[in-house]
């Protein structure tokens, strides 16, 4: 096996901010220090580079099974490796859903038979994501599932929600909820503000989401039981999260880089790269996002990356599905967008969602001799702009072409290997 | 211009100069022989892909009475229910060699969608909630022929009455009847209403009567029965109490004050009586001002030079 000596750069993890060398072999990292100098490695040039245990994403669509025509779990897995993440999360709204153990085998031995990032599937919290009937939760916990979420819509029925987290208690596993209520939101294609009244779309109103933050939050008080909130995406939504971690309750939330980067004024050519779901909201939303990442109100930057096939975004706006890629240009569009010391901006990448994803022993790890090497190394600096040809990702759906990016990946390690080499995919 | 989807894109020089263009092509309309050869060789499509009888035949009217060819696409006879997209849809007519498009949509946003498939010229016929700039025009025509105001609206008060929220005419009417001065002030319940209208160039309120003597243009929008469903009126009786044009609200309008509707009229329910008993109707004139200004906007996107003479 290899030996790499990623040399000259500065390392970031959780204990703190240094410069150092670090020596990646069998797997872990061997040795961390200024002007190491083993033999026989290969040397990664690092300079100007910070070096940071891997990105981990907390909300992955991987489309496979049901839909290889936007994405698979190895085109997904390797635009995640370019995007310097070495974790991902894949949603359950697969076809059939990741509901039972046979899916979830099948998405995690996808995910090793690609061998670009670790690939842990979530479980959806009701059979079907249909809302009425839960999964097994024992059962898939004891295959390794540890993030339950209907995602793509939220669960709808009150009385059931409140028995998930019940039954959840004693299973060391969370929910994970889609904030949407539904009746709220039909035939809804963009935020419900003064555009969508001008460009005469119907709106999404910013109360969909949070009557369902509100709701589940009050479970967590009732119930004990742990929550995550997805995609948050509007100051009142923030604010709730504020109040319920101001008042002890286990509650985490994540942010999309979208929500803190692009507004529903972008709707304005009527093209359907921007509609997305929670939709893109106003500024004064984005601000509060943003400074719900910065206090820690919000725990993780999480990607959402949602592939969709050309055809399907080409559709009328009410027709075209909802989302937009974005494994590739997370901490991109993140450095870009966010007023905030890197290390925050990594720890939100990183070792937060880590831990929200139970993969704390293995990902966002610190950079210490004897720990497993699951690493990325970025430019912060860089300044770069999206080509499309270039994504890794089957499809094609970001919203980003044509605007400056700030930060990005040169290398990637998972479990001591390369991943990705000078930006390039290693496999 | 290369294409017209909206009032505000098209901006207020290219209002005027169709508004007085429409006027020429009125008084062509108004000859023994109303054709004229102006788009001899050019083809309009007209692709609808939701029902439509008027839009579409005053289109074609237009288009014929300027000598361009036309084809109809429509829903109902596509290809569509096979499962063919939009886009292949639009690329196939375009090949048959189009220069404009004149596009019908239940869904906002379709022509600025459709303009990136194709090189045509794209009218936009409705889309959606979001536009209908070719009524607006002619409700613009009507009221300047009506009221001899080619000047401008300056002064001129306009109420919009009823299911603003789910109508691209009321949108298009407001950019243009705003943009060319008018005062507009929307009369309806909120849940009939844009969900912000406080950046529109309007004023609200829900009391028709209180608005009803002071009003040059009194504009009625169609109340579609669906809404009901929707529960955003209880009923039709108490929206017709409400925001209807009854018997007892008609000699309650000023004397030279105009209503107008953009049709199909909701007869019983947002004009509770006779069009003929309404002195200041005037829509049977709409539908006639619909040809002269789409006319007027087939011949800016297409034409060149000036308007030749009749041909007869």
């Amino acid at each position: 096996m290899h030996e790499y000596l990623i040399q000259g750069g500065t390392v970031i993890d959780p204990t703190g901010e240094r410069r150092a060398d670090v020596l990646v072999r069998d797997g872990i990292v061997a040795a961390v220090g200024e002007g190491l100098e083993p033999p026989d490695a290969n040397v990664i040039d690092a300079t100007g580079c910070i070096v940071a245990p891997g990105f981990v994403d907390l909300h992955t669509h991987l489309r496979e099974p049901g839909k290889e025509e936007a994405e698979t779990i190895e085109t997904g897995s390797r635009a995640a490796a370019k995007g310097g993440f070495t974790c991902v999360v894949a949603m359950p709204n697969t076809d059939p859903t990741q509901d039972c153990v046979s899916v979830v085998e099948f998405v995690r031995n996808q995910g090793l038979a690609a061998g670009l990032c670790d690939v842990r599937p979530s479980g959806s919290i009701t059979v079907g994501r249909t809302g009425t009937q839960l999964t097994p939760f024992a059962e898939l916990a004891a295959a390794g599932v540890r993030i339950f979420t209907d995602d793509g819509s939220g669960v709808q029925d009150p009385l059931l929600m409140r028995r998930a987290f019940e039954y959840a208690l004693d299973l060391d596993i969370v929910l994970a909820q889609h904030c949407e209520v539904a009746r709220l939101t039909e035939g809804a294609v963009m935020h419900e503000g003064h555009c969508c009244s001008e460009f005469g779309l119907p709106g999404w109103p910013s109360i969909a989401e949070e009557l369902m933050v509100y709701r589940d939050i009050e479970l967590v008080r009732l119930t004990g039981a742990p929550l995550h909130i997805l995609h948050l995406s509007t100051a009142g939504s923030v604010e709730l999260v504020r109040r319920a971690k101001a008042d002890g309750l286990p509650v985490t939330a994540e942010a999309t880089p979208h929500h803190i980067s692009l507004t529903d004024e972008l709707l304005a050519g009527y093209s359907a790269l921007y509609k997305v779901n929670p939709p893109l909201r106003t500024m004064s939303d984005v601000e509060a996002v943003r400074a719900g990442l910065a206090d820690g109100t919000i725990d993780a930057i999480a990607t959402d990356h949602a592939p969709h096939a050309p055809d399907t975004k080409e559709r009328p706006l009410d027709q075209a599905p909802p989302g937009m890629l974005g494994l590739e240009t997370a901490l991109g569009v993140s450095l870009a967008s966010l007023d905030m010391p890197i290390a925050d901006v990594v720890a939100a990448l990183s070792w937060n969602p880590a831990k929200i994803a139970g993969v704390d022993d293995t990902h966002g790890r610190p950079i210490a001799e004897g720990e497993p090497a699951n690493l990325t190394v970025f430019d912060p600096n860089e300044t770069w702009e999206v080509v499309p040809a270039d994504l890794a990702s089957k499809s094609k759906n970001t919203p980003y072409v044509g605007v400056q990016l700030q930060g990005r990946t040169r290398h990637t390690f998972l479990r001591g290997q390369p991943t990705v080499l000078d930006g390039a995919p290693q496999r | 211009m290369k294409h017209f989807r909206s009032i505000a894109e098209a901006g207020p020089d290219a209002v005027r100069r169709l508004l007085d263009l429409a006027d020429h092509m009125a008084e062509v309309n108004r000859r023994p022989n109303p054709k004229v050869p102006a788009l001899r060789g050019k083809t309009v499509c007209n692709v609808f892909f939701e029902d439509s009888t008027r839009t579409r035949l005053s289109f074609e009217t237009a288009a014929k009475r300027l000598s361009a060819d036309t084809m109809n696409f429509s829903v109902s006879s596509s290809s569509l229910n096979k499962g063919e997209s939009l886009r292949d849809t639009i690329e196939t007519i375009a090949a048959m060699g189009v220069d404009a498009f004149v596009i019908r949509h239940r869904s906002t946003g379709t022509p600025w969608q459709i303009a990136q498939w194709t090189n045509a010229s794209i009218v936009n016929a409705g889309d959606g909630w979001h536009a209908h700039p070719t009524q607006a025009l002619l409700d613009c025509a009507t009221i300047r022929t009506a009221f001899g105001r080619s000047d401008g609206f300056d002064g001129l008060r306009v109420a919009i009455v009823g299911d603003v929220k789910h109508s691209r005419v009321a949108r298009s009417d407001i950019e243009a009847f705003s943009m060319l001065g008018a005062d507009v002030t929307l009369v309806a319940p909120k849940t009939l209403l844009p969900p912000f209208t406080d950046r529109m160039p309007v004023a609200v309120t829900t009391d028709l009567d209180a608005v009803l003597s002071e009003v040059d243009v009194l504009y009625l929008l169609r109340m579609q029965t669906e809404r009901m469903t929707e529960a955003l009126v209880p009923d039709l009786r108490e929206y017709t109490a409400r925001f209807g044009l009854t018997p007892a609200r008609v000699p309650r309008l000023a004397d030279h004050a105009l209503v107008m509707h953009p049709g199909p009229m909701n007869r019983g329910v947002e004009i509770a009586v006779d069009p003929a008993e309404i002195p200041g109707s005037v829509i049977t004139q709409q539908v006639t001002n619909g040809i002269a200004v789409r006319m007027a906007v087939l011949f800016d996107l297409l034409g060149s030079g000036s308007l030749p003479e009749a041909t007869s």
